[in-house]
């Protein structure tokens, strides 16, 4: 059973791209634009790994982060954060939120694909 | 019969004779000589001056109206010599060891040096003495007239007036002579004492005469002189209690207050033990002064034709009974009373006046050039000449004002309640430390005013005061009525204004000492007045030696700090050896300690403060004025450091502003740079990834590899036109912008503009009214299209109906046109509508297809076009309001 993926972004280009690249990788990938409902998206969809974007409407990606930080249930949820501002502040940020990876837009495709399958190793790849 | 010529030189020659014994007396009290000057008969007989020509004739004058009330204005006196002797003693003391020279000089001292106190008690003073001069010119005037016309008891008043004008000249020039003769630091004047005391000598020996000559010569002897006296309706006159005990209370308060007594009883005074005789030889004079003045009046009243002025029995009974002899010895008596009387009074007015007000003005006005002693001393005794001819001027001027009519013994009585407005100040201050300068000030101005208004002014007669205040009150107020206050009427007129003025002079005195809080100064001289035989005494010079000691650790913690003081102590005692930490008060320490003070408080403060505490020295008007002097500096100082600290904290401000304004620059910059990046990053991201899509899949279908190239492409258009509108904005904000005015019609302009706008589909509906459209503009029309695309495509973007709809409305009055863009959403929620304007503001709820720069460049074209952009409250939807003139000047731009 292929492992899946929530992608958590509002840009709609940016949601085909990564879209494409791990489906084509054999993942099952979720996508969700919205900052306000994405934590309960989350516990609905028990994904495997959850992409994230930081300037979202409604919340920002910190404080998802946070929240799912707090639950018992996505506290260990691997969550690769994408973000545009790419200050060095911006990664303390996320790293004391407790995130698993951080990357800067514009990514690598084949990065993002390094980063996904380094947080969860893909059915069969290591077992 | 003794003509006026003979008379003229009797008095001449009288005149001579005092001379001679005040300039032998002022030779060996220059030589040394001074032990029989300094005798304590002379001193006693000095106090004579207390009996006036208003004694000498004003009393067998009283008694011929009033019976024996006259003997009050004697009993104070012997009362205040017998049971007050300590109080006198104290202010002896006290004169010595603060080299006091007046009763102003005695109170401002006592109050912290205050020359202020000084110059209303001067002004109390000459006030209140200046009918007392008068009447003294007025005696002697009258009795010369006796002499001149024998009956005529109302010459013309010309000659009167000169008479008593010549009498004012003697007798200034002789105290001019005599009382500024050297300028001696404790204002004795033993020439002048000598001279009184020959004088009381006269004055006693001629009414014992005439009363000898009354009751032996006329009465044929005591017994037949009381049964004449029980005859009598002088005999019979019932007294009056209260206004015997106010009489004897007011000339006890004289005594002690008036400024000529003030000057022999404390400042001429030599040596305290001559109080001890004094205490009962002055009142046994008083006494011999008051024996025959009953006898005299009865038989004067007898003698005399009805209608007589008793005032002058002294003299016209002799006269009248070819006793010239006697009548020229009586003329005599009046006129020493009279002249020791002025010589007195004038030296002793004349150093207040030139020590509290000429001095002081005149250090003022030169620059304090006191520097050179020679120059000063000639300074000082032109001032006190100057004013002895002022204060005798002033007494003349009174003199011939008034007409001298009124009885001789109410012009005196006047004067007393006046100077007695001292006493609570005076016995205040050397009793009650608490007394204050606020208080001694606010007593005396009060009970001063009372006397004024209830004694003084009507007693100047008809003019001073209108008749109408003097019936009915000031406005009608009957209240207010000087010789009836709070509507307490019954008592005489003296008594009246005795109780009220002394009653609310104590009451304030006392009432404003209780809640003011006295100088430093000023405590320090309370401590000496009132503590004055502690601190003098004779035998306890080591004892008195620790006790300064601790006064000057005392001060100096106050100005120095306490800290600094103590250190300061202990250091001088280590190097004096001495055991303890308090040096022994010898020179070289009071000096090392005046230099540490005038760090402080300047030198002249310094040098008085020590001068105070060690004792002996008192301060002089130079040093006042000098203190005075370096206080101003002071102020002066402060005030500009007042002002340059107020300048610095300005400046800090703006500093501060200008520093807040910067880092707010700062953190709008930082947070401009980050959307920026935010706003490039995005569209580059989708061309990254869909670029490397397409390099790196090979199986990719036509349409996946044309639906990628659309999407690179898309994003950019946007990447571009982001890159557009950000160098736009930058060059509408910096002003940098050509205008292409250009005159068209605004339905035009719309058209093009909801074209541009929605041409992703026809998604939103337009309402629009064209012939409202029809106006024609002159402006930059691609620039205002700029601003339509903009809030269209807002509307296009944003408008959450489910089927949007925009509506333009046009306006137009006659300069400026009104476009309002409405749509049907939900509108633009208050707390946002301050910052859609900025630039990449975004209400960030819904996905939003542009970097937010839109209204932030629109209100910068709308600004540029002379008209404004602004979100309209009160709809439903999101409303705009865009205003402009129809015609944009060229000249604008």
């Amino acid at each position: 059973m292929p492992k899946q993926v929530l992608v958590i972004e509002d840009e709609p280009n940016i949601i085909e791209a990564i879209s494409f690249i791990l489906s084509r990788d054999g993942w099952t990938v979720r996508t969700h634009s919205n900052g306000v409902t994405a934590v309960d998206t989350v516990l609905m969809r028990k994904p495997d790994v959850v992409i994230l974007d930081v300037m979202l409407p409604g919340k920002s990606g910190y404080d998802i982060l946070r929240e799912l930080r707090e639950m018992p249930e996505t506290s260990a949820l691997p969550i690769l954060m994408l973000t545009a501002r790419g200050q060095a502040k911006d990664r303390e940020l996320a790293e004391r939120a407790g995130v698993s990876h951080f990357m800067t837009k514009p990514f690598s495709n084949a990065e993002v694909l390094d980063a996904v399958r380094a947080l969860v190793p893909p059915v069969g790849g290591a077992t | 019969m003794i003509t006026l010529n003979v008379l003229i030189a009797v008095c001449l020659t009288y005149v001579a004779f005092l001379f001679a014994v005040a300039f032998v007396a002022e030779r060996s009290a220059l030589r040394g000589r001074v032990r029989w000057l300094k005798a304590p008969m002379v001193y006693t007989l000095s106090l004579s001056i207390y009996c006036t020509a208003w004694t000498f004739y004003g009393a067998v004058g009283s008694a011929a109206r009033s019976g024996f009330e006259y003997l009050t204005i004697y009993l104070g006196p012997s009362l205040v010599m017998v049971g007050w002797w300590w109080v006198l003693r104290k202010l002896v003391r006290i004169g010595r060891s603060q080299r006091i020279t007046s009763v102003a000089d005695l109170i401002s001292s006592r109050y912290g040096k205050s020359n202020l106190l000084a110059i209303c008690v001067t002004v109390l003073a000459v006030v209140g003495t200046t009918p007392y001069i008068a009447l003294q010119l007025q005696s002697v005037t009258l009795s010369f007239e006796v002499f001149a016309q024998p009956g005529v008891l109302s010459p013309e008043e010309g000659a009167r007036s000169y008479t008593a004008l010549w009498v004012a000249f003697g007798l200034a020039t002789f105290t001019v002579i005599f009382g500024t003769r050297n300028l001696d630091a404790n204002e004795r004047h033993h020439g002048v004492v000598m001279a009184i005391a020959v004088e009381a000598v006269v004055k006693l020996a001629a009414l014992m005469a005439v009363g000898i000559f009354v009751v032996w010569g006329l009465s044929g002897g005591a017994a037949q002189t009381l049964a004449r006296i029980d005859a009598s309706e002088l005999g019979q006159w019932r007294m009056d209690g209260g206004r015997w005990a106010g009489l004897t209370l007011l000339s006890a308060a004289a005594f002690l207050c008036l400024p000529r007594m003030f000057q022999v009883l404390i400042v001429e005074s030599d040596d305290e033990g001559h109080l001890r005789t004094a205490s009962w030889a002055f009142p046994l004079y008083l006494m011999l002064m008051s024996l025959f003045v009953v006898p005299i009046a009865v038989v004067g009243l007898d003698l005399m034709p009805s209608g007589s002025n008793p005032d002058l029995f002294v003299l016209t009974v002799p006269l009248a009974m070819g006793q010239e002899g006697l009548a020229v010895l009586s003329f005599l008596g009046g006129f020493s009373s009279a002249t020791s009387m002025v010589i007195v009074a004038a030296i002793a007015l004349s150093t207040m006046v030139s020590n509290h007000i000429v001095m002081p003005i005149w250090l003022r006005f030169t620059g304090g050039g006191a520097s050179v002693s020679g120059d000063v001393r000639h300074v000082v005794l032109l001032s006190r000449r100057l004013s002895i001819a002022g204060v005798v001027a002033l007494g003349y001027v009174y003199y011939s004002l008034s007409g001298g009519g009124t009885a001789l013994a109410t012009i005196g009585l006047v004067s007393f309640v006046g100077l007695a407005q001292v006493l609570p100040a005076m016995l205040g201050g050397i009793f009650w430390r608490g007394a204050t300068r606020t208080g001694a000030m606010g007593g005396l101005i009060t009970g001063f005013a009372i006397w004024l208004y209830t004694l003084f002014l009507p007693s100047i007669g008809t003019g001073a005061l209108p008749e109408a205040v003097m019936s009915q009150g000031p406005f009608g107020l009957g209240w207010l009525q000087p010789q009836a206050l709070f509507g307490i009427t019954g008592l005489d007129p003296l008594m009246h204004a005795l109780l009220w003025s002394m009653a609310l002079n104590v009451t304030v005195f006392v009432g404003l000492s209780l809640t003011s809080f006295p100088s430093p100064l000023e405590r320090l001289q309370g401590a000496q007045f009132v503590n004055i035989f502690d601190h003098s005494g004779g035998p306890r010079s080591w004892a008195g030696g620790v006790a300064q000691t601790e006064d000057l650790m005392i001060m100096a913690q106050r100005i120095l700090g306490a800290r600094e003081a103590q250190a300061l102590f202990e250091r001088e005692a280590r190097r004096q050896g001495a055991r303890g930490t308090l040096p022994d008060p010898n020179p070289g320490f009071l000096e090392t300690l005046e230099k540490e003070l005038s760090g402080s408080v300047g030198a002249a403060t310094a040098h008085a403060m020590v001068g105070q505490i060690v004792g002996g020295t008192s301060v002089s008007v130079e040093d006042l004025m000098a203190v005075a002097d370096e206080s101003a500096q002071l102020m002066e100082y402060s005030a500009r450091l007042e002002a340059q600290s107020d300048e610095l904290s300005r400046t800090a401000r703006q500093v501060r502003e200008a520093n807040l304004k910067l880092t707010r620059l700062s953190v709008q910059k930082d947070a401009f740079l980050t959307q920026i990046s935010h706003e490039l990053r995005t569209p580059m991201t989708s061309i990254r990834a869909f670029s490397e899509i397409l390099r790196d899949s090979p199986g990719l279908t036509a349409a996946e590899q044309s639906r990628y190239a659309s999407i690179i492409h898309d994003e950019a258009i946007r990447l571009t036109r982001l890159l557009d509108d950000l160098l736009d904005l930058s060059v509408l904000e910096n002003g940098q912008v050509n205008l292409n005015l250009r005159q068209g019609l605004l339905g035009q302009v719309l058209d093009r503009a909801a074209a541009a706008a929605n041409d992703g589909g026809l998604t939103l509906r337009i309402r629009r009214d064209p012939r409202a459209e029809e106006i024609m503009l002159i402006t930059d029309l691609d620039r205002l299209s700029q601003v339509f695309i903009n809030l269209i495509a807002n509307a296009r973007k944003y408008c959450d109906a489910t089927s949007p709809e925009l509506t333009i409305e046009v306006r137009e009055d006659a300069e400026l046109l009104v476009i309002d863009f409405i749509d049907n959403g939900t509108g633009v929620g208050i707390e946002a509508r301050d910052m859609i304007f900025e630039k990449f503001a975004r209400v960030s709820d819904r996905q939003a297809g542009g970097a937010g720069l839109g209204l932030a460049i629109s209100r910068q074209i709308m600004t540029r076009l002379g008209g404004e952009i602004a979100y309209l409250p009160g709809h439903a939807g999101a409303a705009f309001r865009v205003t402009l003139p129809r015609k944009l000047a060229m000249a604008a731009q």
